[in-house]
């Protein structure tokens, strides 16, 4: 016991000392002022202790007991459970009841978390599913919404119609991207899908004649059922429904595609590309047909997303949503279709929650992504092999 | 001289500048990658960090009245301590237990980690703009050379080269430096031969920390002010060079790092300062391309 | 077991609930700005500046016989989070809105507001098309426009400076690319020569090659477009290197640290500003009142109170929230304010809060009394 203290205190002492610069001194050269501030650091010490002494107190207890790490139980009880018909209802019933019942706010942030359900997926089958780690996701994001504020207010092109055509635009430039990746291992193809996703995002930002640059295209068509006028209640229920149906299709779509040989030959490819390549699968169909299904989601997306907001600039499109983006597919199991959904309502619906937390919003929002790689580095829904179960046969043989 | 060639002499001394200090902060990467396989995203922050912690003390010594190039020195060992002890905690924290991981594990939790240092020295400190003490003010002027380099510019560069030269020596010739290179070859097997892994992943960490702090505060002094953000940019330079010159090599690093930074800043000095970060990852993918593994990089053999 | 399946919905709801509105007895006016990211010290000052006012109003009696409940919201400058805030400003179901800051997210929040019928008084959405478009007819604003900005900035750069050639350069942010571009056109259309018009990258590690560019081309006039700190970082390199051009930029870079960081580099920089307010005994009232609480009126603080004042003397000679009643008094009507007395032309406009050139001058912002034509 007595070490544990000791060690406890140790810890206190290193994160003070770690924290003593930051948080203890508070200086300004130009007023030629210096603070030094104690209580703070007492605080660190004192926090960080009693956390450490918590800690390995729980990790010295008998293993059994550590059952809060198991909670989520073996993969295929949670899975079961989330998807059963029962639950199932219940969420559908309550996701096709919710924007005639709750504020334009609270909608407004349902569509948002939609929306990155919608991107969690279609990053999903690029990194999750094909094992392809895409750094620069958001650029096929920004190609949709740019495709459609340039093509409607250029060419007059209606919502729907554009629709389509910036997914198979995105899917293009997905296939474009994949074609000199093809070479890359795992690390380098990050940084060249990081790249090419700030160049996009460079290129919006200076060709000003064409994307308006920095101050980007506003007045934006917002999407409309043809011969119906809508206010704006309305027109925000409209969106809620329609980011509601692209889930539930990328989802079927997700789940189809998993299932099938072009999933398993992804799959394949995640695990080991050589032995992969040895069963005859083809490397270049493959990989390309993942860069192009995974972007023209995010197309899609986009165009959406150029609609709702009817103002749309470079500065949505940085590094960050992709990272952002990633860590939903990660976070949430990679592959697994149950945990993008799980994960994108996490990240996205908790920092619109904790705002009351004002400042300190962020600091807890980077510490629990840190937190839950570290308590659960396979994600919450760990991607299970497809299953078959030979059921029992009842009675004698 | 004729004005173009100055012209290009002076080009060539501002792409050198920037780019000793991508390369500087390129080797926190690559040794890292070299050593763990790991991206560490949060390796920018501890590059903030270090100004801050620079800024922190050149702002005390500067109160107390010493001599600015005691300041100077003073500064930066208090920069370099304190990110290498940031550097030793972020990868005990966050890297540490996700050793066995799947890959992108540690990845997604250095996003974190980077999220919660840059809101950390938010509100630790402020959101604002900090002024850094200029230590280059006393520096004599260069005269005639002057023209063609700022005397800063020259204190940048030599750093840079002399610390380079160091941490060539150290990886070469000492045993530290033998055992880096063990593990990042084999860990299994440098650790039955009796190389301390812990130690030396530390070890490595904390390293590149420091030099990353000796970037932060060379760098800051010149701009003359700091804020939480100024770890973004860098870190996604730094790293682009890095994997440019073929990760995990530490020449590759320097090397990356240069042809970085004098590509921008040719570009920026031929063609438009708008586009010189487009410029920048062209020259990757192009590279990349032709050289999968990077300029310097070891083309792995992948055995099956 | 049927718990388990509405574990998903019940903390969804719990979550909805626990975010819901208690309804009070109170007129609700929101603020929304960048109350956190790069750009929040220009918007934590506006709002401070309103709920000052505010606090101070309802300690004279309220508005309309009810108290003046202030509602700020955070958009750190981005235009999707402009939207949330937004919409989370009409379900609060506020009476008029004092923001946003930036120019990005006031263009994406204001279809939101115009959609809910709400006025709206921006203390620093400076681009034009804002209120030239036409498009929201109950936006208006208290600081004039970029375009007017970039005439003075241009006459000044003609007839004062008497430059011949002029170098541009911006942030290539939607603020400092939107004005740079504008000063150069008008530049243009006066005959000086604009020798390059080139964007820097804030945060970049070294601006060196493009000083060097710029002393190679040898301008009389460096315009910058954007904020102080990459102002004082370029201003600073120029003078080390020898470049002897005046410089000259917007609203942006007059902020103290401005001085205070660019100590000897930025003695005689030229900066466009909104009037010098100092003398105004309501400004250095509300700037003392401000002081008392550790709080400084920024950039926009004192626009962002003229804002209020404005909206409060609207609604009380309207004596509704009517957003048109709303309109009509604050065009029709003039109101002393922290800038002076001023009112709004049929565009939504400020009338009476022009612009001033000011010169850094023994570490002071001077005014220099520069009259338009």
């Amino acid at each position: 016991m007595k070490t544990l203290w000791l060690r406890s205190a140790m810890i206190g002492l290193w994160f003070a000392f770690l924290t003593l610069p930051l948080v203890g001194f508070r200086t300004d050269f130009l007023e030629k002022t210096f603070e030094f501030r104690p209580w703070p650091l007492l605080g660190v010490f004192a926090v960080t202790s009693l956390f450490a002494f918590g800690w390995s107190f729980i990790s010295s207890r008998p293993a059994e007991e550590k059952g809060l790490f198991e909670a989520f139980g073996p993969v295929s009880g949670v899975q079961q459970r989330l998807t059963s018909k029962p639950t199932l209802l219940v969420l559908l019933a309550l996701m096709l009841v919710l924007p005639l019942v709750t504020s334009g706010y609270q909608t407004g942030i349902l569509i948002t978390a939609l929306t990155y359900i919608v991107l969690g997926l279609g990053l999903n089958i690029v990194v999750g599913v094909a094992g392809l780690l895409d750094l620069g996701y958001v650029a096929f994001y920004a190609v949709g919404a740019y495709s459609y504020g340039l093509l409607s207010q250029q060419f007059d092109l209606g919502f729907w119609v554009v629709l389509p055509v910036a997914g198979v635009l995105a899917a293009l430039l997905g296939i474009l991207l994949g074609i000199p990746v093809l070479r890359l291992r795992g690390d380098y193809l990050a940084i060249v899908t990081l790249g090419f996703g700030e160049i996009i995002r460079l290129v919006l930002e200076n060709w000003g004649e064409v994307t308006g640059g920095p101050s980007g295209i506003s007045g934006i068509e917002k999407p409309s059922i043809p011969g119906v006028t809508l206010d704006f209640q309305q027109q925000n229920q409209f969106l809620y429904y329609l980011i509601l149906g692209l889930a539930f299709l990328a989802i079927w779509v997700n789940h189809r595609l998993q299932n099938s040989r072009l999933g398993r030959s992804w799959l394949a490819l995640r695990e080991d590309e050589i032995a992969a390549e040895a069963m005859g699968i083809n490397l270049t169909q493959t990989k390309l047909k993942a860069f192009a299904l995974g972007a023209f989601w995010a197309g899609v997306v986009g165009v959406f997303f150029a609609a709702k907001s009817s103002f749309i600039n470079p500065a949505s499109f940085t590094f960050h949503e992709s990272a952002i983006i990633l860590s939903i597919v990660v976070l949430g199991g990679m592959g697994s279709i149950v945990g993008v959904v799980i994960a994108a309502v996490l990240l996205i619906l908790l920092p619109e929650y904790l705002r009351f937390l004002q400042e300190y919003r962020m600091l807890i929002f980077g510490a629990v992504m840190v937190l839950m790689m570290v308590f659960r580095p396979e994600g919450l829904i760990k991607n299970p092999r497809p299953l078959y179960r030979i059921p029992k046969k009842d009675g004698p043989s | 001289m004729p004005e173009w060639a100055s012209y290009l002499v002076e080009i060539f001394f501002s792409g050198l500048t920037r780019g000793s200090i991508y390369a500087l902060i390129a080797l926190g990467y690559t040794m890292v990658y070299g050593i763990l396989g790991l991206i560490n995203f949060a390796h920018g922050e501890v590059y903030m960090i270090g100004a801050f912690v620079g800024l922190i003390f050149a702002s005390l010594f500067s109160i107390m009245g010493l001599p600015i190039w005691a300041i100077f020195v003073l500064a930066m060992l208090a920069a370099m301590v304190w990110s290498g002890a940031y550097g030793y905690t972020i990868e005990q924290v966050a890297y540490k237990p996700l050793r066995k991981a799947p890959r992108l594990a540690p990845l997604i939790s250095a996003i974190g980690m980077s999220i919660f240092l840059r809101e950390y020295v938010i509100l630790a400190q402020s959101a604002d703009f900090r002024a850094f003490p200029a230590m280059f003010e006393s520096l004599p002027d260069l005269g005639d050379f002057g023209d063609f380099l700022q005397p800063s510019e020259l204190v940048i560069i030599t750093t840079v080269f002399v610390v380079l030269a160091g941490l060539f020596y150290l990886i070469k010739f000492t045993k530290t430096g033998r055992a880096m290179r063990a593990i990042a070859q084999d860990r299994e097997m440098a650790m039955l031969l009796g190389v301390d892994a812990d130690k030396v992943i530390s070890m490595t960490f904390i390293l590149g920390s420091a030099l990353a702090a000796i970037g932060a505060v060379l760098i800051s002094t010149q701009m003359g002010q700091i804020n939480y953000n100024i770890g973004f940019i860098v870190g996604i330079k730094a790293f682009t060079a890095a994997v440019l010159g073929g990760i995990g090599s530490i020449g590759g690093a320097a090397l990356g790092g240069l042809v970085l930074g004098l590509t921008e800043a040719f570009a920026a000095g031929y063609l438009s300062s708008d586009y010189e970060d487009v410029f920048a990852f062209m020259v990757l993918v192009l590279i990349l391309i032709f050289k999968p593994s990077g300029l310097l990089g070891k083309h792995h053999v992948e055995k099956v | 077991m049927f718990v388990r399946p509405l574990v998903l919905p019940l903390v969804l709801g719990f979550c909805w609930f626990s975010t819901g509105l208690f309804a009070a007895d109170t007129l609700k006016i929101g603020v929304a700005g960048a109350l956190s990211g790069d750009l929040a010290p220009y918007g934590i000052p506006p709002k401070n500046a309103v709920i000052l006012a505010a606090e101070q109003l309802n300690q004279q009696g309220g508005l309309l016989g009810q108290q003046v409940e202030i509602i700020a919201v955070d958009d750190a400058c981005k235009p999707e989070m402009a939207t949330n805030a937004a919409n989370k400003l009409v379900a609060s179901e506020v009476v008029a809105v004092i923001g946003h800051i930036c120019s990005g997210a006031t263009k994406a929040a204001l279809p939101i507001y115009a959609a809910a019928h709400l006025p709206v008084i921006s203390p620093s959405a400076t681009s034009p098309e804002l209120t030239l478009d036409g498009a929201y007819p109950l936006f208006f604003r208290t600081i004039p426009h970029d375009a007017a900005q970039a005439v003075v900035q241009a006459d000044f750069i003609k007839d004062v400076l008497k430059a011949k050639t002029a170098v541009v350069v911006h942030d290539k942010g939607d603020y400092g690319k939107g004005l740079a571009l504008l000063v150069a056109e008008e530049l243009k259309k006066r005959h000086v020569k604009v020798l390059m018009v080139e964007g820097v990258t804030p945060g970049a590690v070294d601006y060196s090659a493009l000083i060097r560019k710029i002393r190679r081309a040898k301008p009389d006039v460096v315009a910058y477009g954007g904020y102080h700190p990459e102002a004082t970082k370029i201003v600073t390199q120029a003078r080390k290197r020898r470049i002897h051009a005046s410089f000259i930029s917007g609203d942006g870079i007059k902020d103290p640290s401005f001085l205070k960081i660019g100590r000897q580099y930025v003695e005689g920089y030229y900066a466009t500003s909104p009037r010098d307010l100092g003398k105004i005994r309501l400004t250095q009232q509300v700037t003392e009142d401000l002081a008392k609480r550790n709080q400084r009126p920024g950039n926009f603080g004192l626009q962002a109170h003229a804002a209020f004042s404005a909206l409060v003397n609207a609604i009380k000679a309207a004596q509704s929230t009517d957003p048109d009643k709303i309109k009509q008094q604050l065009q029709s009507q003039q109101v002393e304010t922290t800038l002076g007395s001023i009112t709004f032309d049929p565009m939504g406009d400020v009338v009476g809060a022009g612009f001033s050139v000011y010169q850094v001058q023994n570490h002071e912002f001077v005014d220099l009394h520069f009259q338009l034509k």
